[in-house]
């Protein structure tokens, strides 16, 4: 494993086989950890990042200057407490911080693969993930967690690989993607390939990035993360600059200006082909289709569930879950649940929400006992 | 242990056998629960409605789903669990009778707890107070009370006659939580009843 300038890196030699059929060749995973493995090697908890996140959950993310995404709840003496425990988090399959996706080299035609990359499924960052368990000496994780595409993930882990997990955290989440939510994504797929400078994807070596169509991809997308009644209550009908209207297409009101901000400090960080082939990954999945129904994925699995679902989440409403318990129930799992009362949608798994990291806190107390860790 | 348990509670988990399947509906913050997996190592799960209450429990280790009783109970399959325990609850449901049928379908057996409507103090209160009456278990005013489907013990026991669910046992408690003696004008002297209840076996 070789540490790079902001990241460790992990090289599978072997290539995998991914759910398309095509063979992934030298995958490299660009991963962070946090904390320290302990002897008995039952401390793990692999944290899966959504569809914009990256492998910096925790202390300051050393390319954006910021907090990590979860470092609200992930460092030492925190919900996610890492004296305690050894914190893994790597970059997706696809992704643009590190791991192998669309811009890397593609070690054949020694050029970035663009389109050329093979189209991935969740299970296949997955199967990725566990190789990197693996090789870190890791025969069973305590946890898995995540929210979102992560929560995705986790129950892709609870299913596919569910002897080498403990505990299943699944966070505003689905067991697959609905109409309305492939739906949003498309719209954001069109965007980026709607915007001339992404030229087929191939814009790596040309005139740069089709930023306009990515930063319109995430608008869309953030509006989705938010809720109708957050929204009004934090810009309301306010203007920007003034007490006029301008009578143009600038910027008029403030809700405007933060969806602008929003898509273009985006684009800074995130490779438009990238979130193609991510978002098309998440319109994929569905454990459903699976092995016969739902039930019979999660039957006689040994995995303690713990879902949490937020009540104005309208991306990955609350019924999504319960659709996943039900399952559960049929097959005599262990499965705890809480929906937490928020108006801040669905990014509230990454906001200060004390009700749910209190909740969260006391399950993996219990779980600590449980497991001996 | 059973020190920290609530008498009622106490007397329900006589009633349960070693390595039963319990699910408790309404199960608070778990003491009933951690009870039970704990002396009687019970596979346990729970419904619970609040937050707190949820917390409280996946503090302790056990599986508790946040729900409400008057819908969630259609999730679970039949025969799933050996027990159902549902205390102190029934009189808060919407559709009690439902959540019966709902109960006795998902456990082999029910056992429900409630307060007597029948019992000779809440009578005296209303017949010479001329006032809804009011007490430890029924603690509220008549305006904010979540209890809209209080009953007697005689009224519990016509219910599952007329819907063919089986009286197993019955057993009175007296306001101390205590179990009486006797089950002698149990009506007029029990304060909170339990019940244990089946479906009728098909022939």
């Amino acid at each position: 494993m070789k540490s790079s300038i902001f990241t460790d890196k992990f090289k599978i030699k072997n290539s995998i086989k991914l759910d398309s059929g095509e063979l992934i060749d030298s995958c490299e995973v660009a991963f962070k950890t946090y904390g320290t493995l302990n002897k008995k090697k039952n401390n793990a908890i692999l944290v899966c990042h959504a569809l914009s996140g990256d492998q910096f959950c925790s202390e300051i993310n050393p390319l954006t200057k910021k907090k990590g995404w979860w470092n609200i709840l992930i460092g030492p003496d925190k919900v996610i407490d890492t004296n305690i425990f050894f914190v893994i988090c790597s970059n997706v399959l696809g992704g643009c911080m590190g791991s192998t996706g669309p811009s890397s080299i593609n070690p054949k035609t020694k050029t970035n693969y663009g389109l050329k990359f093979p189209v991935i499924t969740i299970s296949d960052m997955v199967k990725v993930q566990e190789k990197l368990v693996s090789a870190l000496g890791i025969k069973k994780l305590f946890a898995v967690i995540g929210g979102s595409m992560g929560g995705m993930q986790t129950l892709e882990w609870a299913t596919r690989f569910s002897n080498k997990v403990n505990v299943a955290i699944p966070i505003a989440t689905s067991y697959r993607h609905s109409a309305q939510n492939i739906a949003f994504h498309e719209i954001g797929r069109q965007a980026i390939m709607a915007d001339p400078v992404w030229n087929n994807g191939n814009y790596y070596k040309t005139r740069g990035e089709p930023k306009r169509g990515l930063s319109v991809a995430r608008m869309i997308a953030h509006i989705t993360y938010l809720s109708e009644h957050a929204l009004q209550r934090k810009f309301g009908r306010n203007l920007q600059n003034s007490n006029f209207f301008s009578f143009n297409f600038g910027t008029d009101f403030q809700i405007e200006s933060y969806l602008k901000h929003q898509g273009s400090s985006f684009v800074e960080r995130f490779d438009a082909n990238s979130y193609l082939y991510i978002t098309k990954a998440m319109d994929y999945f569905d454990l459903s289709i699976k092995k016969g129904g739902l039930s019979k994925v999660f039957k006689n699995s040994s995995v303690n569930f713990c879902f949490f679902t937020f009540t104005s989440d309208w991306l990955f409403p609350t019924s999504e879950t319960k659709t996943i318990i039900k399952s559960l129930n049929s097959s005599n799992a262990m499965v705890s649940f809480a929906e937490v009362k928020t108006d801040k949608g669905h990014d509230a798994f990454l906001l200060e929400e004390p009700e749910f990291h209190a909740t969260l806190k006391g399950f993996i107390q219990g779980q600590i006992g449980i497991h001996r860790v | 242990m059973s020190k920290n348990l609530r008498t009622d509670l106490f007397v329900i988990s006589k009633l349960i056998n070693d390595k039963e399947k319990i699910l408790d509906v309404g199960c608070g913050d778990g003491n009933l629960l951690n009870f039970l997996f704990k002396t009687k190592k019970a596979d346990c799960r729970g419904i619970e409605i609040s937050q707190s209450g949820v917390n409280e429990c996946v503090k302790k280790g056990l599986s508790v789903i946040q729900g409400d009783a008057n819908y969630d109970l259609d999730d679970y399959p039949n025969n799933a669990f050996s027990t159902v325990i549902l205390s102190q609850t029934i009189q808060a449901m919407i559709f009690p009778d439902v959540v019966i049928k709902n109960l006795i379908r998902i456990g082999r057996r029910a056992i429900i707890s409630f307060p007597n409507f029948g019992y000779w103090k809440v009578r005296k209160d209303l017949f010479f107070g001329g006032k809804m009456p009011k007490n430890d278990i029924l603690p509220y005013e008549w305006f904010d009370t979540p209890n809209i489907h209080l009953c007697s013990l005689k009224d519990f026991e016509i219910f599952c006659n007329r819907n063919n669910i089986i009286i197993e046992k019955f057993i009175c408690l007296g306001e101390k939580g205590n179990e009486m003696m006797t089950n002698y004008f149990s009506n007029f002297f029990a304060y909170q009843v339990i019940f244990c209840v089946s479906k009728k076996k098909k022939n």
